[in-house]
């Protein structure tokens, strides 16, 4: 009985806390007409978490797409269908790891970034004295954030996925032997627009909620090194559990 | 005192944190306008979360605070900023903005609120950061400041829109000697020259004497005291007395609230 009466204080806290970052980004909407206004700021943080996040995008990208060439060859091979490659890893890249990996990498490098950046701003009152200043520091700081991050995700995906079908390919083809003419048309003539848009849907799907996380954790996080901490560490966590359940109700409403 | 000078008006003000323990009770200040007022009070008494109030920060759970003729008691949060434009706060550690250079930071009000052109702003800024002593160190970055410079450019920050009202929280601690008579300095000087009204939140008796034309000596969420420094140093006051004296026991306990002393040394621990 008393773990029933638990289980049920927790979920409406987790209920609760969702309420409140719904009621966040509602906020962080209304707010962003105004924030558009200012392209200069949204460029800027486009480029924080966007290009600065390229490196280590595009390494992944191409080992991910490695492993997948190699993989994939394995296993095609025993059916004697290795031309296949070509859409394997496509499909693979663009619908799933492409989107996936790409938010999991966006979490812990632009997420946390972005969260330590603004709880440390509050801890150090940075935000009261935007206040005092007249300055809405949700207009200011936290929606050119959060809307930086949201356009940066599908195009650092994008990037991703082309990285990685090059990497496929370069096991695939070049080290593996599969043919290049039929990895190219094959692919060519397998994956189709939709599948495309349900990567790019994904992807800007995981561009919000990573980005409203992070923004949500840092504005909020206590003023103080421990609270700082503990609001990256839940950017982090919370991400990755919203991406990996997401991503499976993105896929079934796909199908 | 007659309302027209009065530049902030705070009567019979409760407010509780959360609810719960109640930091003021019946507070009723006036803060005389072109004056440099302090706020005195032992830590804990609630200083800052007076000027919270006064800023508008925190709301107030009961009684009426009147900012230059403006009840902020239900203010929307639209006509709340329009006040705060006409006021000047400089925080406890100068809450600059770390991605921003000196120059850019005593620049960003005027590039938030105006569509002044890039000439004025500069001669704006400059003439303030010269009126701080730190025009030489507009390129710097926030930190490569010290901690006396860094509330200076804060100081230059809160004055570039020309303020009727500057705010000083805490503006002395982890100061060196220098440093603090260069702020003290300021304080006088910026008040008189620009005409506005200084409230100046400190508990450092000796430096906030040689400044303040009136001091709120605040204990137990009401003002115990008021009055010029000279007159608070003769005040009838036992913990006036403590307070101004610094001494360790008085009215204000040593002790924090604590079960009997031997009672808890003999006690045996529940888990030993």
């Amino acid at each position: 009985m008393k773990l029933v009466q638990e289980l049920w204080e927790s979920l409406a806290e987790a209920l609760i806390g969702l309420g409140a970052v719904v009621r966040f980004l509602l906020r962080l909407v209304a707010a962003s007409p105004r924030a558009l206004l200012r392209l200069d700021l949204i460029s800027q943080q486009i480029y924080n978490a966007g290009a600065l996040s390229l490196v280590i995008i595009m390494l992944s990208g191409l080992f991910v797409g490695m492993v997948l060439g190699l993989q994939g060859f394995q296993l095609l091979q025993r059916f004697g269908s290795e031309e296949a490659l070509g859409v394997a890893a496509t499909i693979g890249l663009v619908k799933e790891l492409g989107p996936v990996v790409t938010a999991l990498l966006f979490a812990g490098r632009a997420g946390t970034a972005l969260a330590s950046e603004l709880g440390l701003m509050r801890a150090t009152d940075q935000l009261s004295a935007m206040e005092m200043m007249a300055v809405d520091p949700i207009r200011r700081v936290v929606v050119p954030r959060f809307l930086g991050g949201v356009i940066a995700m599908p195009l650092l995906a994008a990037i991703f996925s082309v990285i990685g079908i090059y990497g496929a390919q370069l096991v695939g083809v070049q080290i593996m032997g599969v043919d290049a003419g039929s990895f190219w048309s094959q692919m060519r003539g397998a994956v189709g627009l939709r599948d495309i848009y349900e990567g790019i849907v994904k992807s800007c799907i995981f561009g919000v909620t990573c980005s409203l996380i992070a923004v949500y954790q840092g504005y909020y996080a206590l003023p103080t090194a421990e609270g700082v901490g503990r609001a990256t560490t839940r950017t982090v966590v919370t991400s990755a559990v919203f991406i990996l359940f997401l991503d499976y109700l993105i896929t079934a409403v796909f199908l | 005192m007659n309302q027209s000078t009065s530049i902030v008006e705070i009567r019979n003000l409760s407010y509780a944190v959360n609810g719960g323990r109640p930091v003021f009770a019946g507070l009723d200040m006036d803060i005389s306008r072109g004056r440099v007022t302090a706020v005195m009070g032992p830590s804990g008494t609630g200083k800052t979360t007076l000027l919270r109030l006064i800023t508008g920060q925190l709301r107030a759970d009961k009684g009426s605070i009147v900012v230059a003729g403006q009840e902020l008691r239900g203010m929307k949060r639209a006509d709340l900023y329009v006040l705060r434009r006409r006021m000047g706060m400089l925080f406890q550690n100068g809450a600059l903005l770390t991605d921003l250079s000196v120059f850019e930071n005593v620049a960003f009000p005027l590039r938030e609120h105006t569509d002044l052109p890039e000439r004025l702003i500069r001669q704006l800024v400059l003439t303030k950061l010269q009126a701080v002593g730190l025009r030489g160190a507009a390129e710097l970055m926030p930190g490569e400041l010290s901690g006396g410079m860094s509330r200076r450019v804060a100081l230059a920050r809160a004055i570039v829109m020309d303020p009727e009202i500057l705010i000083y929280d805490e503006p002395f601690v982890g100061l060196d000697p220098i440093s603090l008579g260069v702020i003290l300095r300021l304080i006088r000087r910026l008040n008189d020259a620009l005409g506005i009204t200084s409230i100046v939140v400190s508990h450092d008796v000796h430096e906030i004497s040689t400044v303040a034309d009136v001091i709120f000596l605040l204990s137990g969420g009401k003002v115990v005291a008021r009055g010029t420094p000279p007159e608070l140093q003769s005040y009838p006051s036992e913990i006036v007395r403590q307070f101004i004296g610094g001494l360790a026991d008085g009215p204000v306990p040593f002790h924090f609230p604590a079960p009997d002393y031997f009672g808890e040394l003999l006690a045996r621990g529940e888990d030993a």
